[in-house]
């Protein structure tokens, strides 16, 4: 098997292909607009045999991606930060009709102020919808991810759309090494799509979104979608072990390096993972027994697999590449959750925050996380949340904002 | 030359069967429905209807639907990209050989004028710039209705809604004018475009049969009289429907291709009579009659039907 160089949005175009999507509808937004762009070179001249639409909107790009998926077609779609955000009540609303289509969202801060480049405030604002997340850290995890993604949301316990995040700029404009399964290949891990219980026809007239009135009904069918989500972490692990016998290269919902002697362990998520190992190489190279946890699957979230990876640790460190004002890193709560009931749970538990709008996290940084966890977990008491950010930084901030004083001031 | 029909011209032509079943939650004399009715006799019920957040989104309340034919409710401001989903996926599904093509289905948006007038427009003036094959049933009742009778894009100047009731600052209850959602689609240059009201059902049946032979955007914009915010008998359903268009406040018309032909020529009543009938306008006649604010309607009409007038000249 040999391998092509190609960026992160180049490989999300792949998994679409190799998965034979019937419907791509698209609306084009900054740092995503390669994929829709490759999508539609490839079904304007028959390499792909699906319709490509472009839409007036991301609202209603994703409507026509699910009422395309509810009626039988295997859609595929794509989109960043605030398009994502603009077809916030729609990723709701085709959850509830659990179609099993696939998006991929390439991750870009929000506004205000408005930026280009990537932190994860996009992506995890959806992590109550409904839809399934996979985070990809490597362009080659963005292709095989959307493979499994389709595999995973066609099963009928699951039944639920799939979210694959990438991050904006650091995968989506780099390019790696890529190995493109071979398609026979695909065919054997992903069955054609042939839904039961989606699709409209003359002979069998169904009604799908209708409305309920009273809380029992819409607590059973949220609840249901609670289920199907759990059912997930199952049917992902299948796939997972069925991936691996195909292709070679297994993906768990999480993915633990150099944890085995750890005392103490970092948890990342996407592509900035890659610049967390890359630290943990050079903590362990002095001596130092860190190790990093990377969670790939966001929902349903790897309660178990978490647990398992963090009990007996001295000290954790969740590094959230977004801020929820006025409480601090996203993931961070989530971890804190599901360590409650552990018995053997870290003495201390640290909050970073850190690259956010695609703000570098340097060696130095890295360093001082680690130092700040070690000495928490001595003490026996967590931190943060903290904001990672350099003096040179904080430096060249101040001399922006003076140069903005004396514009509007005129001195 | 006077539009004549050419498919229903008695009312017994009209198809007996019913796609539209009783039971329904709306209220008691809905125009709406009484469109819905009509018009789902030429349609028939191989059809997916794509609804809109608003009244009708209580047609299909689990477990029940009052139609014969499928149903997808999507949202208040995307139900014709809805559209747009279900007709590319029927037509690559056929093309692939996983649908047979008796399985094919129309496609109708079914939106009121809350969502055909102001949160819809983007998603609408897309599909009709992609020329997309589908029908798009609006029942205007003039207000977010659903919602308690707010002030619509679609309420007409000196109506009174829960948000532009009569008061000091503004006597005539609703200031603006009606916006002009029929010209807005033309511009568009969509194939096939109509108003109807149930009250002339020949004239309603025989544009919808009409229409079938125009693939691409076809509007219907269908008069709802609505007993419940325009506060009626809903016993008085049919009258204020019928002198909406004798009076001439809702032309009748169709647009083949952008070229528009009135299809009824009305006796143009004084509004008054239209008016009288509902309470919205009940602060038009108590406990002032206000004459400068229905002579602006009056005026309103007449200048309507002068243009009409002048363009059939021309023509």
């Amino acid at each position: 098997m040999t391998a092509d160089m190609m960026t992160g949005n180049f490989a999300a175009a792949w998994g679409a292909r190799l998965a034979d999507v019937d419907y791509v509808p698209a609306f084009p937004i900054t740092p995503q607009t390669e994929i829709v762009e490759a999508l539609s070179a490839w079904c304007g001249n028959g390499t792909l045999n699906a319709r490509f639409v472009t839409l007036d909107s991301e609202h209603s790009m994703m409507t026509a991606a699910g009422a395309a998926a509810a009626t039988g077609a295997r859609v595929f779609t794509a989109t960043s930060s605030q398009g994502l955000l603009h077809a916030f009540e729609v990723l709701y609303t085709i959850a509830g009709w659990r179609v099993p289509l696939v998006l991929v969202n390439v991750s870009r801060a929000l506004a205000s102020p408005i930026t280009l480049e990537p932190d994860h405030n996009d992506v995890l604002a959806a992590r109550d919808s409904g839809f399934l997340q996979i985070h990809a850290e490597t362009c080659q995890e963005v292709v095989d991810s959307i493979l499994m993604a389709y595999r995973i949301a066609e099963d009928p316990r699951v039944c639920l759309p799939v979210m694959v995040n990438l991050d904006g700029f650091y995968l989506s404009f780099t390019r790696e090494p890529v190995v493109l399964p071979d398609p026979a290949m695909v065919q054997a891990f992903l069955p054609p799509f042939r839904p039961t219980h989606l699709g409209f026809k003359a002979s069998a007239p169904h009604a799908l979104g209708t409305a309920v009135f009273g809380g029992a009904t819409y607590s059973y069918f949220r609840h249901q979608m609670h289920l199907a989500s759990m059912n997930a972490l199952r049917v992902h692990e299948e796939a997972a072990v069925e991936f691996e016998r195909l292709c070679g290269r297994r993906y768990d919902v999480v993915e633990g390096y150099r944890l085995d002697d750890a005392e103490d362990v970092l948890i990342m998520t996407n592509a900035f993972a890659s610049k967390g190992k890359g630290a943990v190489d050079v903590a362990r190279a002095e001596g130092k027994r860190v190790g990093l946890l990377r969670l790939r699957m966001i929902r349903p979230w790897p309660a178990d697999a978490i647990r398992q990876a963090l009990q007996g640790r001295r000290a954790v460190a969740v590094l959230d590449q977004n801020l929820s004002p006025g409480q601090g890193g996203i993931l961070f709560q989530e971890v804190a959750a599901c360590l409650y009931h552990e018995a053997l749970r870290p003495r201390a538990l640290c909050s970073f925050i850190g690259g956010l709008g695609g703000k570098n996290i340097s060696e130095g940084e890295f360093r001082a996380i680690f130092e700040q966890t070690a000495e928490a977990g001595i003490r026996g008491q967590g931190i943060g949340p903290v904001l990672l950010y350099t003096e040179s930084e904080h430096r060249e901030m101040e001399q922006l904002q003076y140069l903005a004083h004396d514009l509007k001031t005129g001195k | 030359m006077a539009w004549e029909p050419h498919i229903f011209k008695e009312l017994h032509q009209i198809p007996r069967e019913e796609h539209v079943f009783p039971g329904t939650s709306l209220c008691a004399g809905c125009g709406g429905l009484e469109s819905l009715r009509l018009a789902s006799k030429v349609l028939g019920s191989h059809v997916v209807y794509v609804n809109a957040a608003g009244c009708f989104t209580n047609l299909a309340a689990f477990p029940f639907t009052p139609l014969d034919a499928s149903w997808l409710y999507t949202t208040m401001g995307s139900a014709p990209a809805g559209a747009q989903g279900v007709r590319d996926a029927l037509d690559v599904l056929i093309a692939k050989g996983r649908l047979p093509k008796e399985e094919d289905l129309k496609v109708v948006v079914l939106g009121g004028d809350g969502s055909t007038y102001d949160m819809a427009l983007s998603s609408t003036s897309g599909a009709i710039t992609r020329k997309l094959d589908f029908y798009y049933f609006c029942y205007d009742n003039e207000a977010y209705g659903n919602t308690g009778v707010q002030l619509s894009p679609a309420t007409p100047y000196g109506a009174c809604t829960s948000t532009s009731p009569c008061a000091a600052q503004h006597p005539s209850g609703t200031t603006q004018e009606k916006k002009d959602i029929f010209e807005i689609w033309r511009a568009h240059k969509p194939p096939y475009m109509a108003t109807v009201s149930p009250r002339f059902p020949l004239d309603l049946e025989e544009k919808f049969a009409r229409a079938a032979a125009y693939p691409g955007p076809k509007l219907f914009l269908a008069f709802a009289a609505c007993p419940t915010g325009w506060l009626f008998d809903p016993a008085h359903t049919p009258d204020v429907a019928r002198l909406a268009v004798e009076c001439g406040l809702w032309p009748l018309k169709e647009a083949l291709n952008g070229a528009v032909v009135h299809t009824y020529r009305p006796k143009l009543q004084p509004v008054e009579d239209y008016l009288k009938l509902q309470g919205r306008f009940r602060h038009l006649f108590e406990p002032t009659v206000q004459t400068d604010v229905i002579a602006h309607i009056q005026g309103r009409v007449n200048a309507y039907w002068e243009q009409v007038e002048k363009a059939e000249k021309t023509a």
